[in-house]
């Protein structure tokens, strides 16, 4: 077989497939879907978290000459979906941490500290160091407070001792639940998983944490060694009812009892007591384990502002926007996105990742004069970890209706491996695309 | 999820690997999808006693991705909870095994190119 290999018709009709394969990627790529406007506005963004800093990245994109200031006195960024997986000794603190600035894009000025007080009259915002800040147009995306203070004889410096541990304060903290929630697993007793009365940030990880727990015990052989009890102040396990049921049976399964309407107040640490209040007075449990999850509220800095809601959420602070457009109801220049905005449903970083394209549009339009009918809709999913390899992919809107991001090929409501692999491989992956504003 | 572009799938696998890890990854699969087209385009046949070689690895290319995919993310075939999971673990391991087998008769034609009992 032989002739000459440049004059190889195949040769070069594999030489054009390769070309064309190359053609085919670079078209793929789609181009930026927007001109950008240009402007002189000045943006302050409230917090660097998840919701703060996708939106900085995103803006930087859609706004020509826009002056966009974002402060936060946090260095680190916590990736909080990885705390369950760190309080179950699945993942090492440092999975979660990260470094404020190095998600945000030039062109975008940071503020290494934090606001002490917001002026919407004025547009003004004061930070702790006395500088003043004006803006045009204020984000509101300061995340929300963990008022650990609210729980009698509870401190954070007993994370990890004496069979108490509390993931939602930080990684190194979700580290040492792990350490106190490790010891029940070996030594066994009672297991008390709680969650607080207020509104609250993934109202799916206090299931989680306590699915995992079981999990681990059962694989490590002492689950006869020890009772579970999940106690909430809530009526049922979850605010979407179909969701519900399923927790319900998947407790029954698993033999966790429960401990409907109760709310955690006081413990007693030497004495490894808990007490409760309950419509029908307090309740004591004594307990070897247990886990505390405070109430939640938005930032002090953000309840003196008078951007709350004044009739709602009265003890927690939340910002009152409009539920579809996340603008301010009172101050159309404001903005709140993420864990502070003052909607019924949404504090996870999943919203955020809806709620971040909804206010972009928004303020892009108000900008450049237009309008624009981009809504949020409530949009929140959790990767319900059921135990170590297996998780449902919960989805829902404001509605409690299931919205299914592969219907048909990814039930909501079945513990699935692919779930799991879903939380275990891709979910930091596209939080951290998302960040970027890619995602 | 929102937006699953093209554009949002290259972002996600960039985070899962790192860029250059991912790119590289890329690139290797190319160069390797290439370089099998290439032999077979020069050879102008498939032959099959490479092609057996390269079958013969299929299962260990199926069952070395199925074992490491389980690895990586702590699980196990208890894990299986419906169809859709046993679809993944499928695809994993037909991928695995097509993977092994491109390469195996790649690197063969490659390496030894002139094996006449073939043609």
């Amino acid at each position: 077989m032989s002739h000459d290999r440049t004059n190889d018709p195949g040769r070069r009709r594999f030489l054009g497939l390769a070309a064309g394969a190359g053609a085919l990627a670079a078209t793929g790529l789609p181009g930026r879907p927007h001109a950008q406007v240009a402007t002189k506005a000045r943006i302050v963004i409230l917090g660097a978290g998840a919701a703060g800093t996708a939106l900085a990245n995103r803006l930087v994109e859609r706004l020509e000459g826009a002056q966009i200031t974002i402060v936060d006195g946090g260095a680190q960024h916590w990736y909080q979906p990885g705390f369950s997986l760190i309080a179950a000794g699945l993942k090492p603190p440092s999975y979660s941490v990260s470094r404020t600035a190095d998600w945000l894009p030039a062109g975008v000025t940071l503020k290494p500290e934090n606001a002490a007080a917001i002026d919407p009259e004025a547009r003004t915002i004061a930070l702790q160091s006395g500088e003043t800040l004006r803006y045009d147009y204020l984000i509101v995306a300061t995340g929300l407070v963990l008022d650990h203070g609210a729980i009698e004889g509870f401190s954070l410096d007993m994370v990890g001792e004496n069979g108490i541990g509390a993931l939602y304060a930080g990684p190194d903290y979700a580290a040492r639940t792990w350490k106190a929630a490790s010891k029940f697993i070996d030594e066994g007793g009672s297991g008390l998983f709680t969650r607080p009365a207020t509104e609250m940030k993934c109202a799916g990880a206090p299931l989680k944490h306590t699915f995992l727990i079981d999990d681990l015990a059962r694989k490590a052989g002492t689950r006869g060694k020890s009772d579970f009890v999940y106690a909430a102040p809530q009526q049922s396990l979850f605010g979407v009812p179909i969701v519900a049921e399923k927790v319900r049976m998947l407790f029954g399964d698993r033999g966790i009892g429960t401990g409907m309407q109760e709310t955690l107040t006081s413990i007693e640490p030497g004495a490894k007591r808990a007490t409760f209040q309950t419509p029908n007075g307090r309740v004591e449990r004594a307990y070897d384990y247990l886990h505390v999850i405070p109430p939640q509220r938005a930032p002090e800095v953000v309840r003196q502002s008078g951007l709350s809601w004044a009739d709602k959420w009265t003890d927690q602070g939340w910002v009152e926007v409009d539920m579809h457009s996340l603008r301010h109801r009172r101050y159309p220049d404001i903005f709140a996105v993420g864990d502070v905005a003052g909607v019924p449903k949404g504090k996870t970083a999943a919203s955020v990742k809806w709620q971040v394209p909804v206010v972009e549009e928004h303020l892009v339009a108000q900008i450049a004069g237009d309008t624009t009918d981009a809504s949020y809709n409530g949009y929140t999913s959790c990767p319900l970890i059921t135990r170590v390899g297996r998780a449902m992919l919960i989805e829902f809107d404001y509605n409690n209706n299931l919205t299914p991001s592969f219907p048909g090929i990814i039930a909501p409501l079945e513990e699935l491996w692919i779930s799991w692999l879903m939380k275990e491989i891709a979910l930091k992956a596209t939080y951290n695309a998302m960040l970027r504003g890619k995602a | 999820m929102k937006d699953l572009t093209f554009e949002t799938l290259i972002a996600v696998f960039e985070e899962i690997f790192g860029r250059g890890l991912f790119w590289t990854m890329v690139i290797l699969a190319a160069v390797i999808t290439l370089a099998y087209f290439y032999v077979l385009i020069r050879d102008r046949a498939v032959s099959w006693r490479k092609f057996l070689w390269a079958q013969l690895s299929m299962p260990i290319g199926a069952v070395a991705a199925v074992l490491f995919v389980q690895k990586v993310t702590r699980s196990g075939f208890a894990d299986i909870g419906g169809p859709i999971d046993v679809i993944v673990l499928l695809g994993v391991a037909v991928a695995g095994a097509v993977g092994l087998a491109v390469l195996v008769y790649t690197a063969e034609s490659l390496l030894w190119p002139k094996s006449d009992s073939d043609s």
